[in-house]
């Protein structure tokens, strides 16, 4: 449309980069603290300008953590993070292709029984019930390890509800040419169904890797040994100390922010991708 | 290769619906037998069920001595060239031809000939790398074909593949289809609602309606004698006319219609057996006013008002002969043009 | 609902398929849901020694309970505060971005990445920019004269989390109202135009209204999420304090029940939660079934 006013435009970018600047600000005051030598912030107020100890700050977090609010290294609980993310992820994909799988190519007794058992999981998130699902996991003997930081979280309605409807609009004919073609479930299932759904594969890892990075209450729950500290848990133990320090623990919320944050920059077109089509 | 055998073929789906209610057709080995009628006919179900994609409600399919019922679609030795081709999207066309043969445990080397030779017959080679989707429809067709080939299956089942081509290359491929069909000899099964399609490619042509056997015959058998007045109605284009006996008879003076078969009520006559000059033999002559005048080229259509009638009515003719529209035309029939029907059975009367 | 017009036989195979998501639903998500149901209706003696069916009991107290009742306006508070304020920034971002053309794409680029953030690392850090003796905010307060202090103060306590999950929460409800102003035809927006209206006027008698599916999905998201999934905000900052002015229904089951040990009424609220997600989850798919076609 024709709308030519200049003033108009500079007005919107105005807006614009003071919306930007408050995004970035909070995470800009942790790149500042996090360069700081220690005895600064305990100085009163932070200055504006990132300081010469960065280097210092972020080797010590990244090979020795805070020993005095027994906090493991960040390299140990980036680890502990990526495992557990990664077996998240892996763990919701693999199981709702399948679901989706029998739910779209089967008929079978209790179809709609399943999928309602499964649809029921979206109403019940970890932090509602979340002592007796701690009862569970202690009484399976799976504390303190990444079978009990994952595997409870891997069920996924939403999941198993994108790849349903996305199979939906797969074309019928592309089945029957299958089987004409001799292809059993599982043949069909890894040679045509598996390569058709990669972007919508794609496109949830992202979410999902999202979702297992930055969990919280389940790890803080279900660990107490710090060698399977996570990186979000990990931090909150920092601050928790009675005079933080907040140099040490601006550079591992800084470590602990990038891998997610880096994940959706660079696969924009498909976190986008993701995130609304699972929220449909 | 295989003759393919339904007996009392039957499909009911829940809620009692008869999508295909008995049918009987044997289709000898090499034939090229085509499946025509209105959308809605069963005869893709009847494809279906002959591919082993629709389960079989009752009756007997044979193929070769072979009772298939029971069998899964890749155990009947079919192969299925599908309306939207249906080629696997991630896949190179090779792929695409060759995944029937892997599936089948066929070894390399053998693959690769059978496709090679497929994808010449079909002048597809300098395709065999890409991906379906940076291909034209035509080419798609053909490697929807290909995938077919490659098998040498007892028989092919064709389901309307030529109905997402432009009216061109449809023509280009029923020619391909048709001459591919006679140069391999294999059994072929084949789905449309086009007539003309039908007429060009079958060797004998089934016509379906409400899932039933109208008439089985070859093209030119139907032409000439539909059985019924739904095939009358339905092979042929423009689509014959059909007058109801009373009113020809109050045009008739020299008695031609009195020894039509009993039971006769509505003849039908096709639009090219009017003529605008009288014919050497006995006729009819009928009096009408031209309501459109459609010059389509080698031939013209004139739709008109018959006097005291509203019946409408079509003529062709050749060339463009000189009329114009709202001019009172009389037309002739001859008496053996008619085709007499009765309207409450819906069969054709005269057995000749 | 449908399958394919054609299936796969077996008979055993759909329930092997179905088997991982089933057991790890039945074992992680059933059960523990009937237990705290189970549990919601027993009493536990201070020792744990013996446990006594009470029926709705702890139901009773609960709504007798003047923390708890506190703990739902200060959930009410916190939730509506969270929904208005990042939708609102959101709202105003989204549709003047819409109006970029070459700049659109480096703007969302810059507003979307928060969404990556983990809510208790959300938490940290505007709990250390706004922290009283180092904070820059609270330095900057004072300068206009107001005493910022969360560690004392319920509504700077309260007013400091929304901060936080609001501003976690801009970049989901930016991506949406984006989408929802793309979806709008240009043409009606043209055609607005050549009728006169002015854009404020068009914003709000064409573009807002029919935004209204996209705010209405906003408004029981960003519920959702602020009820449910902003425990990691609570707990790596205020701990619902101080004096429970931010002690929400999530961090309050938590609360009560691993630290208080106070396993029934824990579990009586586990109920009520999921009493309430059901509801929610009812609303939104209610009102999703008439927009999309499952």
């Amino acid at each position: 449309m024709v709308e030519n006013r200049p003033w108009a435009n500079f007005f919107a970018h105005t807006v614009l980069i003071i919306g930007v600047a408050l995004v970035i600000f909070p995470v800009y005051i942790a790149l500042v603290a996090s360069t700081q030598a220690p005895g600064e912030l305990v100085r009163g107020t932070l200055p504006l300008l990132p300081g010469h100890h960065g280097i210092e700050n972020y080797t010590q977090m990244w090979q020795s953590g805070i020993s005095t609010a027994n906090s493991p290294s960040a390299a140990l609980m980036l680890w502990n993070s990526f495992v557990m993310a990664m077996a998240i992820t892996v763990g919701k994909l693999s199981i709702s292709l399948l679901s989706a799988f029998a739910i779209v190519y089967f008929r079978f007794r209790f179809r709609m029984f399943f999928f309602w058992l499964i649809f029921v999981t979206l109403m019940l998130p970890v932090e509602v019930r979340i002592i007796p699902t701690f009862q569970v996991v202690a009484d399976l003997n799976m504390l303190n390890s990444f079978a009990g930081l994952s595997i409870p979280l891997i069920a996924s309605a939403t999941a198993t509800f994108l790849f349903r409807q996305f199979f939906m609009t797969i074309p019928e004919e592309m089945l029957e040419a299958a089987r004409v073609d001799g292809a059993g479930p599982l043949k069909f299932f890894k040679d045509i169904l598996l390569p058709l759904s990669i972007t919508n594969i794609a496109a949830l890892f992202v979410i999902m890797f999202i979702y297992g990075w930055n969990q919280y209450l389940w790890p803080l729950i279900i660990t107490t040994d710090p060698n399977y500290t996570t990186i979000v848990m990990g931090i909150q133990r920092m601050t928790s100390e009675e005079n933080p320090q907040w140099q040490l623990v601006m550079a591992a919320v800084v470590m602990a922010a990038l891998p997610p944050v880096l994940v959706i920059l660079f696969m924009q077109r498909l976190f986008v991708k993701g995130l609304t089509e699972t929220e449909k | 290769m295989a003759s393919i055998t339904l007996e009392g073929l039957k499909k009911t789906y829940t809620g009692n619906v008869n999508a295909v209610k008995g049918i009987d057709l044997h289709i000898e080995d090499g034939e090229f037998v085509v499946l025509v009628g209105p959308s809605g006919c069963g005869k893709s179900t009847l494809l279906r069920m002959v591919a082993g994609l629709e389960t079989i409600t009752e009756g007997t399919l044979k193929i070769g001595e072979r009772v298939v019922n029971k069998l899964e679609p890749a155990e009947r030795d079919i192969a299925m060239v599908f309306q939207n081709y249906a080629l696997y999207p991630h896949m190179s066309v090779y792929n695409n031809l060759a995944y029937g043969l892997k599936n089948r445990g066929f070894n390399k080397d053998e693959i690769e000939q059978r496709v090679r030779i497929a994808a010449k017959m079909l002048e597809i080679e300098e395709f065999l790398e890409r991906k379906p989707r940076k291909l034209s429809g035509g080419q798609r067709q053909r490697v929807a074909m290909g995938r077919a080939l490659v098998r040498e299956p007892a028989a092919f089942l064709f389901d309307e593949p030529l109905s997402n081509l432009d009216a061109k290359l449809r023509v280009q491929m029923r020619v391909e289809i048709k001459q591919l069909q006679r140069r391999l000899r294999t059994t072929s099964l084949y789905v449309t609602h086009d007539q003309l399609e039908a007429m060009t490619l079958g060797d004998r042509l089934v016509v379906l309606n409400a899932g039933q056997i109208e008439q089985v015959g070859t093209p030119m058998e139907i032409y000439a004698r539909p059985a019924t007045l739904f095939v009358a109605g339905f092979i042929g284009s423009p689509a014959m006319n059909m007058l109801s006996v009373d009113y020809l008879k109050a045009q008739d003076a020299n008695g031609l219609l009195d020894n039509l078969p009993a039971g006769t009520d509505i003849v039908g006559i096709r639009p090219d057996d009017m003529h605008l000059t009288p014919p050497a033999v006995p006729h009819l002559a009928v009096d009408s006013t031209l309501a459109l005048f459609e010059a389509a080229g080698a031939e013209s259509h004139l739709y008109v008002t018959l006097a005291n009638s509203e019946q409408p009515t079509v003529i062709r003719v050749s060339g463009q002969p000189p009329v114009a529209e709202g001019e009172t035309l009389r037309f002739y029939i001859p008496r053996e043009a008619l085709h007499p029907f009765d309207s409450t059975t819906g069969k054709r009367t005269n057995t000749f | 609902m449908q399958t394919k017009r054609m299936t796969f036989p077996g008979r055993w195979l759909p329930f092997a398929l179905l088997a991982p998501q089933v057991i790890v639903t039945l074992i992680f998500f059933i059960w523990p849901a009937g237990q705290a149901l189970y549990q919601s209706l027993l009493r536990e003696d201070a020792f744990g020694l013996k446990t006594t069916f009470v029926g709705l009991e702890n139901f009773a107290r609960l709504f007798r309970d003047g923390s708890y009742l506190n703990s739902l306006s200060v959930t009410v508070v916190f939730a509506l505060g969270t929904t208005m304020l990042s939708m609102t920034v959101a709202l105003l971002l989204a549709s003047t971005v819409n109006r970029m053309i070459h700049s659109r794409s480096a703007y969302t680029t810059l507003l979307v990445w928060p969404y990556a953030i983990a809510p208790a690392l959300a938490g940290v850090l505007w709990w250390f920019i706004f922290n009283p003796s180092i904070g820059i905010v609270p330095y900057m307060l004072e300068m206009v004269g107001y005493q910022w202090n969360h560690r004392n103060s319920g509504s700077d306590a309260m007013l400091l989390v929304i901060f936080a999950a609001a501003w976690k929460q801009i970049s989901y409800n930016f991506l949406f109202f984006l989408a929802g102003l793309q979806s709008i035809p240009q043409s009606l927006i043209e055609a607005a135009s050549i009728d006169g209206a002015s854009p404020t006027k068009r914003f709000w008698t064409i573009i807002f209204p029919l935004l209204t599916p996209t705010t209405f999905f906003l408004l029981v998201v960003n519920v959702v999420y602020a009820m449910f999934d902003t425990f990691g905000i609570i707990h790596a900052t205020t701990q619902g304090g101080p004096a429970q002015s931010t002690n929400i229904l999530v961090y309050k089951v938590y609360a009560d029940g691993f630290v208080g040990l106070n396993l029934g009424s824990s579990a009586a609220q586990s109920v009520i939660l999921m009493v309430i997600v059901v509801m929610l989850t009812i609303v939104q798919f209610r009102f999703i079934e008439r927009r999309v076609n499952y």
